[in-house]
């Protein structure tokens, strides 16, 4: 489990590698909140190498997405595997995010 | 690693046998899994259940476990019992703690007003990944059930 963070044009990507669960949600906060502080705007998490996501790891990307929205930034999903959609759609969560297809579709939609 | 750990056939061979006990630490959490996943597979568990309905509900009844039944206490440990059967699955989670009441922490996660909520979604997605989830009393703890048909 690991994420990788790297910038691509004026957004910073984080690639969630394995799973985003009780373990490791933390990581994540933290990785993009250090990024946050130091004056980023624009943030895609791409789930394209992500195996499954628990309860505590939707909510920290729900946590994300609101301190995102306070500094005036904007917070955008991609690569959800069929499985994943259906975790986003049973908890309606896919209504609360922005989530695209694709990488490229992501970045493209800032 | 796991404290202890057991696999096996009931003698028949038609149900695998997990048995795990695990210190009290969420970072046990996906070895856990992977060893019950991995016996889902071996019985031919559909794809969905081996990918969302089995590691999604089982990390949701550890951390439960080890955060609320234990109180994140590290001298606690937590047991797993799981009989992985060609019709079904079933999953015993247990800790050394009281243990909490599963309708009373029922909330609905998708509703406008708590879809902004951080928490809230444990036991909704346990309810929703598995065909029952219940609440056993046991000697020394509290044990939830969870049960899924095979696809």
């Amino acid at each position: 489990m690991s994420f990788s963070v790297k910038k691509e044009g004026e957004v910073v990507v984080v690639d969630v590698e394995g799973q985003l669960i009780v373990g490791n949600r933390q990581e994540l906060k933290q990785k993009v909140l250090d990024e946050l502080e130091r004056g980023e705007k624009k943030f895609l998490i791409d789930f394209s190498q992500t195996g499954y996501i628990d309860s505590s790891g939707l909510g920290v990307l729900v946590s994300l997405s609101k301190k995102i929205r306070e500094q005036g930034g904007e917070l955008r999903l991609a690569n959800l595997n069929d499985d994943l959609k259906t975790l986003f759609e049973l908890t309606k969560l896919d209504t609360l995010f922005q989530i695209a297809d694709t990488r490229e579709r992501a970045l493209q939609s800032f | 690693m796991p404290r202890t750990e057991r696999h096996g056939s009931s003698p028949d061979g038609r149900v695998r046998v997990v048995d795990v006990e695990i210190p009290n630490d969420v970072r046990y959490i996906e070895k856990v899994v992977e060893l019950v996943r991995r016996e889902c597979q071996v019985m031919a568990y559909g794809h969905r259940q081996l990918m969302l309905n089995v590691p999604v509900a089982l990390t949701e009844a550890l951390s439960n476990a080890i955060l609320r039944g234990n109180g994140d206490d590290p001298a606690k440990h937590v047991h797993v019992h799981a009989e992985v059967g060609a019709e079904r699955l079933v999953l015993e989670v247990g800790d050394e703690g009281t243990g909490f009441d599963l309708d009373a922490s029922l909330i609905d996660p998708t509703t406008p007003e708590n879809l902004g909520r951080e928490d809230g979604r444990g036991l909704f997605l346990m309810r929703k990944l598995m065909d029952r989830v219940e609440r056993l009393e046991a000697a020394h703890g509290s044990v939830v059930r969870m049960t899924l048909h095979r696809e």
